[in-house]
């Protein structure tokens, strides 16, 4: 009975273990990447102060994160401020996949930072979407970290 | 592209084969066929007068250094060593002594001459069974003297046809995008080459970024993907004519154009909303066909050969995965389920098999599959490549590749390369520039 009763407990304790760990691994944070998300700031440009121009996807995803919703309402209210502006998105994946798929799921991240803009009263008529799917790398590296920068929708003034 | 200008006329054709020498394409390059090219042999007028019309010393033997590369490149055929040549190439081209190319352990020769009759180029030549002492096959030819590069690769293919049975695939050609500069900002140009890399031109300048060219069934057409003033569309480009004009001009992006087999439609993707789907459009009254309806992404379409079916590649189940539908877009079914992502199918010009670009754990695999999606065979493993496209016989495919850069990001290359259906004899396909989307010709002289 004891003997069981250590061995469940010790069951127990390994189990919490695999699940913090996995845990760890599937939410990983390493300052710039959340999952793998880019979260930092290294490539970011600014369409007026506080500002952010773009927002980044994890691997083969156009899903908006929490991050990137906050962006582009910073986005809108901007442009609702500055009402004859127009943007161009501009949708762009990296070089972990085939061409033409990166070209479709460019359009994809970039209409959906458009979906997500026009539920903050931009008209369409403000926005055109660009994809130029793998072809405009910001980052030439071939790593994580490269990867996460160059999967993104900027927002770049059209006129 | 110049019409074909070489005529053919059949001097000698073998009463009966013997079925002497033969060569196994499926075996791979395990056991290349030993094979001697004698030069082609000349008179010193002739030679004089292709040397001040060409500016080669030697048209005869330039020519057969064609067929050499060509075969030794096939990865079927090894060309000996001309310096152990013990008999002269123009009495070779009479009368073989057998018993000096035995020695050299030749198990078959090619003889031939080169003539200036009329202003034109002549050029006949000869197939010989080594062991069996026999003429397999004759044939002369004229031509102009520019056409002088592919006299040598119609000399190919027709050694390669007699030996192995197959349909040739040297007198073709390839477009494929030619890149330079900094990997953030790439320049790409439409560039058209010889088989072997010889004749390479520019069709673009390269001011607008353009992507995935392939020729229509006669090889005289391109449909390719032009960001002229920033709109990305599909466009069609006449390569004798250099006329070039838009014809995916859809209110959103067009991408992925291929030609049906019978050269009539477009068959492309049009992206909108966030939705990518496959379309057709025919070329001579404009009728636009939507064939697939899915919220998920469908792109690379790819015909058939009979023009029955289509392959594409769809994330309709979660990821990237290849299907097979009716050409009216009917009956769609998965077909690819293997572990990994698969994209880029392209249908073989022989109808059975579909080859294809395969992400798995980190690597680019170019394999094929049966168009069922059984017979899974993986060719070649690397850090990226894809976009596989068929030699016009279904023997050898060709793709390009990327290097991985280092921790700097510098080292980024991207080149052609070719490997063949048995996954033996992968090489590089060298271009004066970097080059990726390679698609291959028709055969030009069929």
């Amino acid at each position: 009975m004891k003997l069981s009763k250590i061995l469940k407990n010790g069951f127990l304790i390994v189990f919490a273990c695999l699940a913090l760990s996995a845990c760890a691994t599937s939410k990983k944070s390493t300052g710039q990447m959340q999952g793998d998300v880019y979260t930092g700031t290294d490539t970011v440009e600014y369409l007026a102060s506080g500002v952010p121009d773009r927002v980044f996807f994890a691997t083969n995803e156009s899903v908006l994160t929490t991050a990137s919703r906050e962006t582009l309402r910073k986005q809108a209210a901007w442009l609702r401020k500055n009402s004859k502006i127009t943007i161009v998105l501009e949708g762009h994946a990296d070089e972990r996949g085939t061409r033409e798929y990166n070209l479709a799921l460019g359009e994809r991240r970039a209409n959906a930072a458009k979906d997500y803009l026009m539920t903050y009263g931009i008209s369409s008529d403000r926005i055109s979407v660009l994809s130029y799917g793998k072809e405009r790398p910001v980052d030439s590296g071939s790593n994580p970290l490269a990867w996460s920068k160059n999967r993104r929708s900027v927002t770049v003034k059209a006129n | 592209m110049k019409k074909f200008l070489i005529t053919l006329i059949i001097i000698l054709i073998p009463v009966k084969s013997f079925g002497l020498i033969e060569v196994d394409i499926t075996r791979g390059n395990l056991n290349p066929l030993p094979i001697a090219v004698s030069p082609l042999s000349i008179d010193e007028e002739s030679r004089k007068n292709f040397e001040s019309i060409l500016k080669k010393k030697n048209i005869g033997s330039e020519i057969s250094s064609i067929v050499e590369n060509n075969l030794k490149v096939s990865g079927l055929f090894n060309p000996l060593n001309k310096d152990a040549f013990l008999q002269e190439p123009d009495i070779a081209n009479l009368k073989p002594r057998f018993e000096d190319w035995n020695l050299i352990k030749a198990q078959a020769l090619i003889t031939g001459k080169v003539s200036y009759v009329e202003e034109k180029l002549r050029v006949e030549f000869r197939l010989w069974d080594v062991l069996a002492g026999k003429e397999m096959m004759a044939l002369a030819f004229t031509t102009v003297p520019n056409n002088w590069r592919r006299v040598g690769h119609i000399i190919t293919d027709k050694v390669y046809e007699r030996l192995t049975g197959e349909m040739g695939y040297f007198d073709t050609r390839i477009i494929y995008v030619a890149e330079e500069g900094p990997k953030t900002q790439r320049v790409k140009k439409l560039a058209i080459m010889d088989q072997d890399g010889a004749n390479n031109k520019f069709l673009t300048l390269g001011n607008e970024l353009v992507l995935t060219p392939r020729f229509n069934p006669t090889s005289q057409m391109v449909t390719y993907l032009s960001y002229f003033r920033n709109l990305p569309r599909v466009y069609l480009l006449d390569i004798e004519t250099g006329t070039q004009e838009v014809v995916g001009d859809f209110p959103g992006m067009t991408f992925a154009p291929r030609f049906s087999p019978d050269g009539k439609k477009i068959i492309m993707s049009f992206a909108k909303d966030g939705n990518s789907e496959i379309y057709t459009m025919d070329l001579e009254n404009r009728i636009v066909e939507k064939i697939t309806n899915h919220p998920s992404i469908d792109t690379s379409p790819s015909y058939s050969p009979d023009g029955k079916f289509i392959s594409f590649n769809s994330d309709r189940s979660g990821y990237q995965q290849i299907y097979v539908m009716k050409s009216d877009g009917s009956n769609v079914k998965r077909i690819s389920f293997g572990k990994g992502i698969y994209g880029t199918p392209v249908w073989s010009p022989r109808g059975d098999l579909i080859a294809f670009t395969k992400l798995h754990k980190g690597k680019f695999y170019i394999g094929v599959m049966r168009t069922d999606g059984s017979g899974e065979r993986l060719l070649t493993e690397n850090f990226y490549q894809e976009a596989p496209s068929w030699s016009p016989n279904g023997r050898v495919l060709i793709f390009y590749r990327e290097t991985k850069t280092d921790s700097k990001g510098k080292g980024f290359s991207a080149k052609l390369w070719s490997i063949d259906l048995t996954g033996y004899n992968e090489r590089q396909v060298t271009t004066p520039t970097d080059g990726s989307d390679p698609s291959w010709s028709s055969l030009l002289s069929n």
